[in-house]
């Protein structure tokens, strides 16, 4: 794993987090959607703070697919979980929620976790061989059809 | 009967975001790394690649399932409720789901910190 590569995945739970919390806050503004009523969800997205919601969830989506690019996906996941110790902070400082003892205990699971899997191996290493399996392409076969 | 409707919405959001996020990574994987492809083929290369991948699309579309879904359910609920247990279950079905359909090689020690981190998220959901 490269430098570049541990900024993209802390692009990951930077624009993760920041965008649930910018989400939350935006449905907070909202009235609780009726089950009935179900495409009100459509109004709710004219709030402002939904809306950079999204926009940071774009930037989400961007970072997430270049870190899944060099990395498995059950390596990728836990080690973005860190994201959720962020999500407790925001929610603190921001959302004004109340965080007690046991939410610390499951933060320090999760930093327990993302520590785990950080020591290992980020990507699984298919054989170039296999040509057949649909979940792997090799880099040669990606070049020829380029 | 909301706290009803809050689980069904976070079932709706852990299939679909694990159909997502399977198919997202089976696409990445086909597409290859984005750094080395931008190096040697040019940033337009790299975004005319990732656009023609239908697979990357179909994980999307369940993403963007799994999207409205925790809209709906971050209006019934908390934040600290809705986004640590959607996270919980979703840990779980992208081992599996990792494991059976991408292949990965998910040892000893990425079970242990996909049950650290969902056990970690439980603790911050049911508190």
């Amino acid at each position: 794993m490269t430098l570049r590569k541990y900024l993209v995945i802390l692009a990951v739970v930077f624009f993760g987090s920041v965008g649930d919390a910018f989400l939350a806050r935006g449905m907070k503004h909202a009235d609780a959607i009726d089950i009935h009523h179900l495409a009100y969800v459509f109004v709710a997205l004219a709030d402002p703070f939904v809306i950079l919601g999204i926009i940071f969830l774009l930037g989400f989506m961007s970072s997430y697919m270049t870190a899944l690019s060099f990395a498995d996906l059950t390596y990728v996941l836990p080690a973005t979980a860190i994201s959720y110790v962020v999500m407790v902070l925001l929610s603190i400082f921001w959302l004004h929620e109340h965080v007690s003892a046991q939410r610390w205990l499951g933060v320090a699971f999760i930093v327990t976790g993302v520590g785990v899997v950080a020591g290992g191996p980020s990507r699984t290493e298919h054989p170039a061989t296999r040509a057949s399996d649909p979940a792997h392409v090799s880099d040669a076969a990606i070049e020829e059809r380029g | 009967m909301r706290t009803l409707y809050t689980w069904v919405c976070i079932l709706i959001t852990v299939v679909a975001a694990a159909a997502g996020d399977v198919l997202v990574a089976l696409a990445m994987r086909r597409i290859g790394d984005l750094g080395e492809l931008r190096q040697r083929h040019g940033f337009l290369a790299v975004i005319a690649r990732v656009l023609s991948s239908g697979v990357l699309f179909g994980g999307v579309f369940f993403m963007a399932i799994a999207f409205f879904s925790n809209l709906v359910g971050l209006s019934w609920a908390d934040l600290s409720v809705v986004g640590p247990a959607s996270a919980a279950l979703t840990f779980v079905t992208n081992a599996l789901g990792a494991k059976f359909f991408l292949h990965e090689n998910v040892d000893r020690r990425r079970w242990l910190a996909t049950i650290f981190v969902c056990f970690g998220v439980l603790l911050l959901t049911w508190s």
